[in-house]
């Protein structure tokens, strides 16, 4: 026998095959993105995945270029991501990451956190100090109209219930800060320059805006304002920029893994605490919208209240409100 | 028939599964459904919204617009202007609408359906992709990256990929062919000669049969040619 007509009836022995690639693909296309019970189904599909396989294999080499290969890839594609689709299940996922996943980013990034911190403390201090040496550079962090507002010896959150309904407002404050959380993680891509920035700006202007109502003698009334809401806002903020910090390390120094494997790793880990970054946000916009502008909150309501929260906050990020694991997960392994 | 943009996957099987990549076109175009149903959902809410609250037939902002105004005129069509593809893509495993229509799907870099993380994850990073303006960054990152994908991809590892069939084999059970020891690659052609034959112009149909019947293996039976020669003829008429 010829060597062209040995492989000529190959390829005719192969092609023979095509009704059981036809109800291969069938049998994918009906179980794709569904959950199944029948457990010869789920064999059916197993044994379709390799039959596939090993004629994806065979069409490779004797038909390269037809019809007949598209086809077979295209149906071993989907049997693959068909196989390879992980259950889900969403109430056990939440569990899984509140418990576990979260602590142990947490415990990843201390040092990131440390820094974050450390960079945004010492912002605050120099935007301090700035405004408080040269009061005139107030112009370069606020706008015209918040410094009219104190030079006349206002808050700009006063009566800002009366101008502002506290759904609204609280919408507003959560989505900018959440923006401004994403943006401080994202940020992290630029090899960790755009979370400084970030963080920094954010630091100067609070700092800035702190010496400059105290100037006008409205730093007590700005703290009880901040107070209630800004002590988890504040943390949230340093999270985030140590998210992107993290973000930032794994570009500058990969390690053994490439520059694309590490930021992929490290964007999906820190990406982790910003999901329970955005929860904190939205509480905290609850309560500047709700509680910090309202008057007839005392002082000592409102650090209650900020102290509580950060308390919550704490005990989220650890997992302690869901039985944290993490420690004997890792010492049973 | 160009394979050489798939992305090569390591299966179990030990034989690797070719990922069709998506290119910049591709995903431009899923973008641009996607966006223009985002629009057009939006704007639709806000004016239906609007016209409901006000009462008349205006859809401009009262002077001083309340609660009302806000959270059912304003925030409904921000909210489905911007949650539109992470809801999608969560809800569906990495489809939208657009990428539907472009056959496209998000798989992960191991061939398989992404996880809850990857999706928000590639989402989140909208923020970059988007700089500075109608999605430049992420366009050019497409273009010059390997698997074409955008920074929201290579955060969360994932890429678009090609995932519809709309291959259909040739029908190689006909017994004739096959006891005719017909080429397979000639069987193809044939198959989709015939299937395409109402669509052709005569022209085309001369040209194409003649050329099957000048490649036609010697051994090809005679009732074959005659069949093809009487099509030949067909269209000259």
């Amino acid at each position: 026998m010829s060597e062209s007509t040995r492989e000529n009836a190959l390829r005719l022995t192969l092609l023979r095959r095509s009704q059981l690639w036809k109800n291969a693909a069938a049998r994918t296309r009906r179980l794709a993105g569904k959950r199944t019970e029948d457990a010869a189904d789920a064999t059916a599909m197993a044994d379709d995945y390799r039959m596939l396989a090993h004629d994806v294999a065979k069409v490779r080499r004797l038909l390269p270029d037809s019809r007949a290969r598209e086809y077979l890839e295209a149906a071993y594609a989907q049997a693959h991501a068909s196989l390879h689709r992980p259950a889900w299940h969403p109430g056990h996922a939440l569990l899984s990451l509140f418990r576990d996943d979260i602590p142990a980013v947490m415990h990843w990034l201390r040092p990131h956190v440390f820094w974050a911190t450390a960079l945004f403390m010492l912002t605050v201090v120099t935007g301090y100090w700035m405004v408080h040496t040269y009061p005139d550079l107030i112009a370069l962090f606020a706008s015209p109209e918040l410094i009219a507002t104190v030079e006349r010896g206002q808050l700009w959150t006063e009566g800002l219930l009366n101008v502002v309904p506290s759904s609204v407002l609280s919408l507003q404050i959560l989505t900018n800060n959440i923006v401004v959380s994403l943006f401080a993680y994202c940020a992290g891509f630029l090899f960790g320059l755009g979370t400084v920035y970030v963080l920094g700006l954010n630091g100067l202007m609070l700092g800035a805006v702190f010496a400059f109502t105290g100037q006008h003698g409205l730093d007590d009334d700005l703290f009880r304002f901040v107070v209630a809401h800004g002590c988890v806002e504040i943390s949230v903020m340093c999270l985030s920029g140590a998210a992107g910090a993290a973000v930032g390390e794994a570009l500058i120094r990969p390690g053994a893994a490439t520059r694309a494997e590490s930021f992929q790793r490290a964007a999906l880990q820190s990406g982790k605490l910003i999901l329970a970054c955005v929860l904190l946000l939205v509480g905290s916009g609850l309560i500047e919208g709700y509680i910090s502008p309202n008057p007839a909150f005392s002082l000592r309501v409102r650090v209650a209240i900020g102290v509580s929260y950060w308390l919550f906050m704490l005990a989220l990020l650890n997992g302690w409100l869901f039985g944290f694991r993490r420690l004997k997960s890792a010492a049973t392994a | 028939m160009d394979r050489t943009s798939d992305l090569a996957v390591d299966s179990v099987t030990g034989v690797d599964v070719a990922l069709p990549v998506a290119g910049p076109g591709a995903r431009s175009f899923a973008f641009v459904v996607d966006w223009a149903i985002r629009t057009i959902l939006s704007i639709a809410w806000y004016i239906v919204a609007a016209l409901l609250h006000n009462g008349d037939w205006s859809v401009v902002a009262p002077l001083n617009p309340g609660a009302g105004w806000f959270v059912y005129v304003v925030a409904p069509p921000a909210a489905i202007y911007f949650l539109y593809h992470p809801v999608w893509e969560v809800a569906t495993r990495g489809l939208t609408p657009g990428k539907r229509m472009a056959g496209l799907q998000i798989v992960s870099r191991d061939g398989g359906a992404p996880g809850v993380g990857s999706l928000l994850t590639r989402n989140v990073f909208r923020l970059v992709d988007s700089f500075p303006i109608a999605y430049a960054l992420g366009l050019l990152t497409t273009m010059v990256t390997r698997n074409h994908v955008r920074i929201g991809d290579l955060a969360a590892g994932t890429l678009l990929a090609y995932t519809h069939n709309d291959t259909t084999l040739a029908r190689y059970s006909d017994e004739r062919r096959t006891n005719n020891q017909l080429d397979a690659g000639t069987a193809e052609v044939l198959d989709e000669l015939l299937q395409r034959w109402p669509t052709l112009d005569s022209a085309a149909r001369r040209r194409i049969a003649r050329t099957i019947l000048k490649e036609a293996p010697a051994e090809a039976d005679a009732d074959l040619r005659m069949q093809l020669e009487s099509l030949t003829v067909g269209s000259t008429q």
